[in-house]
């Protein structure tokens, strides 16, 4: 279980990205949502440690994280899958998953985690993580890196960038297979409904703070109205009681 | 120098075949073979379809490879074993028509004393029409004396109508200087192949010269070089592609700069046929944040993600 306790970021020119967020993530599948520049993809790396907050704190099942580095974090059992996936002159597909799973792996076990992502294994494990790759397969290892390490605490930033429908339609399929199979917990920044209509929880990010939150069954059909309505969902709270309250 | 068939040489020398040629002290090398040491040969074996003979005007060998050979490897290591050496030596392939074959060369020089330690080879391909070879060279310098370590190949390639030439040429460390001279002329329909990987560090100096004639009509040539520029060490690619024809050229140097490391790329391409496709990529800098981020995101240190991520560039 992940909680964070008024977290503030801000960029070295000074704005505030996240501006005092409070929230206990203890669900198997929780969904981060909300409108572009809204700081969820601030918020994912200061999970990861990417970045380090201004002050607040971050508690991974009682131990506080907040001072730890990427390494130490990741090392405790976080993994981060990067919106743009990071490009390697070099290093294959099959390097990449077996420094992720920390162990060689099997063609049978690379098959199995590249199945996952909607990739056939023979076909890439022995190519470059280079720029030779397409947009939509870079992000599809990049979210296969993030399965291999079976972690406690997985981050995922927009998974379904860039990827086809088909493709995308599978991952919906591995995130319930995930969480349903193993004991860690998934956060995934998304604004696709049908990743939200898997979530248990859903957050709703906007301006540095969380606008709403609560379970999917509530959540979701408030988001639903308020783009029905052709009003953003995440929009400053109503009088007679929007989508955002 | 007679013509030998038990191999014979010092122990630094056994040392340095197992990582310039994979040499294994069990089985030795399979078919045909002619190690250098310390200028003199010490051992030589030909195989029914590879001959390998002494010149008798300069120091070095005449491979002949008879047309149509399929599937067999020569190794033709050189390695100086102690300081004050400056070994020079002149070795011809005449590649039959139709052959494919592995050249395995490859030189180590090792001082342990002030004096320079050099092994100079000079090479010549001469590749006859549909020939292929791979040639795999892999350079390596060591022994703690102070004299300097030098490597210094000048490589020239003659190929034939639709002959293929591909080079996988590798240094890493050890070696204070090298001056690495390619040239290659291309008849029609041929292609060479070219993937340097250079890694130096403390004072090494490393120069890489290329310059390829693309002569022949639908020839072609892609050299890729890829190098890591450590401690105060320096390097520079330069590289000249001339399209004369229809013809496709392709050169990219990639270079990995760390602590006081300097590279230098001067590509050139000079086209004088309006159907030539020359291209050139060249990029120089440190590793890049981002990659060094996402492999401490699984768990690697910085350390170990830049050391990962510099073996997987020079792989």
């Amino acid at each position: 279980m992940l909680e964070l306790k008024e977290l503030v970021w801000k960029i070295p020119d000074g704005d505030t990205i996240i501006n005092g967020i409070s929230c206990r993530l203890d669900s198997r599948l929780t969904v981060i949502t909300g409108p572009n520049g809204g700081g969820k993809t601030s918020l994912a790396k200061l999970i990861a440690g990417v970045e380090k907050p201004d002050s607040g704190r971050l508690i991974l099942d009682g131990t506080d994280i907040t001072d730890m580095d990427i390494t130490s974090r990741a090392k405790l059992g976080v993994a981060y899958a990067f919106q743009q996936p990071v490009r390697f002159k070099g290093l294959t597909v099959r390097d990449l998953l077996e420094l992720s799973a920390g162990k060689k792996l099997s063609v049978g076990e690379l098959c199995g985690l590249l199945a996952k992502v909607g990739l056939c294994a023979e076909e890439y494990i022995d190519r470059e993580m280079s720029a030779a790759l397409s947009g939509g397969e870079a992000k599809r290892i990049e979210i296969a890196t993030v399965l291999a390490r079976g972690a406690k605490l997985s981050v995922f930033d927009e998974p379904e960038a860039g990827i086809d429908l088909w493709s995308f339609a599978k991952l919906v399929e591995t995130f319930e297979d995930i969480r349903s199979s193993t004991s860690g917990s998934l956060v995934i920044i998304s604004h696709q409904e049908r990743i939200l209509s898997i979530a248990d929880e859903i957050v709703v990010v906007a301006d540095g703070k969380i606008r709403t939150s609560g379970k999917r069954d509530d959540i979701l059909p408030l988001l639903l109205r308020g783009e029905f309505s052709g009003r953003c969902p995440a929009a400053a709270p109503q009088k007679n009681g929007g989508a955002c309250r | 120098m007679s013509e030998m068939n038990k191999a014979e040489f010092n122990s630094v020398t056994a040392e340095m075949l197992k990582v310039i040629s994979d040499y294994d002290s069990a089985t030795g090398f399979q078919g045909a073979y002619n190690i250098r040491q310390d200028s003199q040969c010490a051992g030589r074996r030909s195989s029914e379809n590879i001959t390998i003979t002494s010149k008798t005007d300069k120091p070095g060998i005449d491979i002949r490879i008879k047309p149509g050979t399929k599937g067999e490897t020569v190794y033709i290591p050189a390695c100086v074993t102690h300081s004050d050496v400056d070994d020079l030596v002149y070795n011809d392939f005449y590649v039959g028509e139709g052959a494919d074959v592995v050249i395995v060369a490859g030189c180590g020089v090792h001082s342990d004393g002030s004096e320079t330690a050099r092994h100079n080879g000079i090479h010549r391909f001469f590749l006859e029409k549909g020939a292929r070879v791979l040639y795999k060279e892999k350079h390596i310098g060591t022994g703690k004396g102070t004299g300097l370590r030098k490597i210094d190949p000048v490589t020239d390639a003659y190929l034939k109508e639709d002959s293929y030439l591909e080079m996988d040429t590798v240094q890493l460390r050890g070696v204070d200087r090298t001056t690495r001279s390619t040239s290659a002329v291309l008849d029609k329909g041929a292609k060479i192949v070219v993937r340097e990987r250079i890694m130096t560090d403390g004072d090494e100096d490393a120069v890489t010269k290329f310059k390829v004639e693309l002569n022949g009509e639908d020839c072609g040539a892609d050299l890729v070089s890829r190098s890591v520029a450590r401690g105060n060490s320096h390097q520079a690619f330069y590289s000249v592609i001339e399209g004369n024809t229809r013809c496709t050229g392709h050169s990219a140097c990639d270079a990995i700069l760390a602590e006081n490391g300097r590279v230098d790329a001067q590509p050139a391409l000079n086209a004088a046929n309006v159907d030539a496709a020359l291209i050139h990529e060249a990029a120089i800098g440190k590793i890049a944040g981002e990659q060094i981020l996402k492999l401490c995101s699984l768990g690697l240190t910085r350390e170990e993600a830049e050391e990962k991520i510099i073996e997987g560039f020079l792989k």
